[in-house]
């Protein structure tokens, strides 16, 4: 046995909370959850049931746990959790699950199999066992403090192009200010109209802002390979940055993992309650609406939808916000059939995109997302997520479709009410 | 001879075990512990537990087609199943003069067998599908299958009982009855008390999340 089988058998023994020994003593093995996994439908293969990925954990938890378990192994009747289990399940275990949690939305008996699978993930990466592009992209967070090896540097230059594009002054460490902003790197290197959008957006509606220059990066690989450790260290230094700063929110940009990050396993992972208030973009900016700070004005006769980022909406609880918002600039907004907390994923989720390998199956997988945009016939499909941006453009290329996807944020930002006549 | 043992020791043998055995598993649901959550959430965990423990009695509107055939069995097998133990009139009649001292109105035979056809046509769809389906076929574990068997083994005989009103097929019942028993704490038929957990767990997890799970 190996010293990093045996620390990721350490792991998932030491992962086997109430949660999980409660979810795996009640799944009566009836396969609903494959109905409900995008790679399953998609590719019809049962390997992909989302259940069936949890495969070296039951056994783990089947070894430990129960009555049979202990004994077919004491009697050599039934082989333990071996390291070729682990080297077998890691594709199952990375490439086709985003950790969605639409499984975890049908269970009948409410197993949380995102939860469970996330868990999995820990013990993989404590044996060694996760993706080279995922590794090397949380190695990359934690030596430069972006997964995409943005730095300081090129935050910096795409700072200046906003301040060009917006004559606005970005304001970068300023103290006392009221929110926090964090980016993730695709925003900074793909998409800077976010940024432009929100600088603008809280110009006009007053809002007291920064960046940290110590920590901007909202993307947490931690959280995607599932290592708490290194999602920890993610967390912590936001964290200080906010305390430096002496902020009272920290904004979530439009980024799914981010959110969960930071709002929901932040406070977990460094194991103390945060210093501040986490809201995500979204979420301020229907509460700039509803306040009458962000005004509105126009609207767009062009024919969306609005595909809701797993983390946000369904294990995010932003759900209603982004619709509100969107009902306000577009007079054509229709949903997809599945939408809100029952949402198909794009397919890149949970680190899926940063792993090479497992473009071919998620191209495959995003043929649910493409036959939901043919049912509905749309030109246009607004989301709040930019891995799910780059996912989506990715697919509609692929298939050659006509679909222009956008950023809600921007589509607000282009209908900003301009300064009223005195 | 053989009636006397199966409802005399043996029946008070498997009584214990699944009594202590649903108590041990359930203990150590609990032994396992659960971090306290430190995120501010947005509604509280506990009353989305108890919500969610009756809404997962129906799959989401969404979700209806897929989980038809799973839920028309099911509720066909678990309703028929319910009915059959509580209300089968020899049931009744063990229940008081065995274990609570007081019975209630048994259901009339016609209900009886409405029930025990559900519960067959429910178990043996299940089955049929657990045997047919790749999906459930690859997931699918010799306990899934022991525990079918026992259950169908145990309706079947207490049919047969009821029907003959011998003495040996109330003695083969009830011989599978402290069978299933003794299995049922070691067994997936322990989902009859933990997913009352297991769909509490989520729902307060995603409660706090502000989702309704």
């Amino acid at each position: 046995m190996s010293e990093r089988f045996e620390q990721g058998v350490a792991a998932l023994r030491r992962l086997m909370d109430a949660r999980i020994v409660s979810y795996f003593s009640s799944c009566v093995h009836c396969g609903l959850c494959a109905e409900a996994c995008l790679f399953y439908t998609e590719t019809g293969d049962p390997k992909y049931t989302p259940i069936y990925k949890l495969e070296p954990m039951r056994k783990m938890w089947r070894q430990e746990n129960t009555f049979w378990g202990k004994l077919g192994v004491k009697l050599g009747l039934t082989e333990p959790l071996a390291e070729q289990d682990l080297a077998d399940w890691e594709t199952l275990v990375y490439d086709s699950c985003t950790l969605c949690g639409r499984c975890s939305m049908v269970c009948p008996v409410g197993n949380d199999i995102a939860y469970m699978i996330r868990k999995e993930r820990e013990g993989m990466v404590a044996a060694g066992y996760a993706p080279d592009g995922m590794k090397e992209a949380t190695r990359r967070a934690l030596e430069i403090g972006s997964p995409m090896g943005v730095t300081l540097k090129t935050l910096r230059a795409t700072l200046k192009g906003v301040e060009r594009n917006t004559g606005l002054a970005i304001p970068v460490d300023a103290q006392g200010a009221e929110y926090m902003t964090l980016f993730s790197s695709m925003e900074v290197v793909n998409f800077p109209e976010y940024i432009e959008s929100i600088a603008r957006i809280f110009a006009a509606a007053g809002v007291s802002w920064t960046i940290s220059s110590e920590a901007f990066e909202a993307t947490n690989s931690g959280i995607q390979i599932g290592d708490s450790k290194a999602a920890g260290e993610l967390v912590g230094r936001v964290v200080s940055a906010a305390e430096k700063l002496g902020v009272q929110y920290v904004i979530s940009p439009e980024c799914g993992h981010a959110f969960t990050a930071i709002r929901w396993e932040g406070a977990n992972l460094i194991g103390r309650p945060l210093p501040f208030k986490v809201i995500h973009i979204l979420e301020l900016l229907e509460q700039l609406r509803e306040e009458g700070r962000l005004k509105l004005e126009g609207h767009t006769d062009i024919r969306l939808t609005f595909h809701d980022p797993c983390q946000i909406v369904r294990r995010g609880g932003v759900v209603e916000q982004p619709r509100q918002l969107l009902r306000e600039v577009a007079t054509e907004f229709v949903e997809m059939r599945d939408h809100g907390v029952m949402n198909w994923c794009c397919g890149g989720g949970g680190g899926v995109s940063a792993n090479e390998r497992a473009e071919p199956l998620r191209l495959q997988a995003f043929q649910r997302k493409k036959k939901q945009l043919d049912e509905l016939g749309v030109e246009t499909m607004v989301t709040a997520c930019a891995n799910c941006r780059i996912i989506l453009e990715e697919g509609i290329e692929h298939y050659g479709m006509d679909v222009q996807v956008t950023g809600l944020t921007e589509l607000l930002a282009e209908h900003l009410a301009g300064p009223a006549e005195s | 001879m053989f009636l006397d043992f199966v409802e005399g020791p043996l029946w008070y043998a498997a009584a214990a075990v699944f009594l202590v055995g649903v108590a041990w598993r359930l203990a150590a649901i609990a032994r396992a512990g659960l971090k306290e959550d430190l995120s501010v959430p947005r509604t509280a965990g506990a009353p989305g537990a108890v919500a969610t423990v009756f809404r997962r009695f129906l799959p989401h509107r969404e979700f209806m087609r897929p989980a038809a055939f799973q839920m028309v069995a099911g509720y066909a097998f678990h309703i028929g199943l319910f009915v059959l133990v509580l209300f089968a009139a020899p049931h009744v009649e063990f229940i008081e003069q065995r274990i609570l001292g007081f019975g209630w109105t048994p259901a009339p035979h016609w209900v009886f067998l409405l029930a025990a056809n559900f519960a067959f046509a429910g178990l043996l769809l299940l089955w049929l599908r657990r045997m047919l389906d790749p999906v459930l076929r690859r997931i699918s574990t010799l306990d899934d299958h022991i525990g079918t068997g026992l259950t169908f083994v145990v309706m079947f005989t207490g049919c047969m009982a009821l029907f003959e009103s011998h003495d040996f097929l109330r003695a083969l019942h009830m011989l599978f009855v402290d069978l299933l028993l003794i299995y049922f704490p070691f067994s997936r038929l322990m989902h009859a008390f933990t997913f009352i957990l297991s769909r509490g767990f989520t729902g307060a997890t995603m409660a706090r999340k502000g989702v309704s799970a």
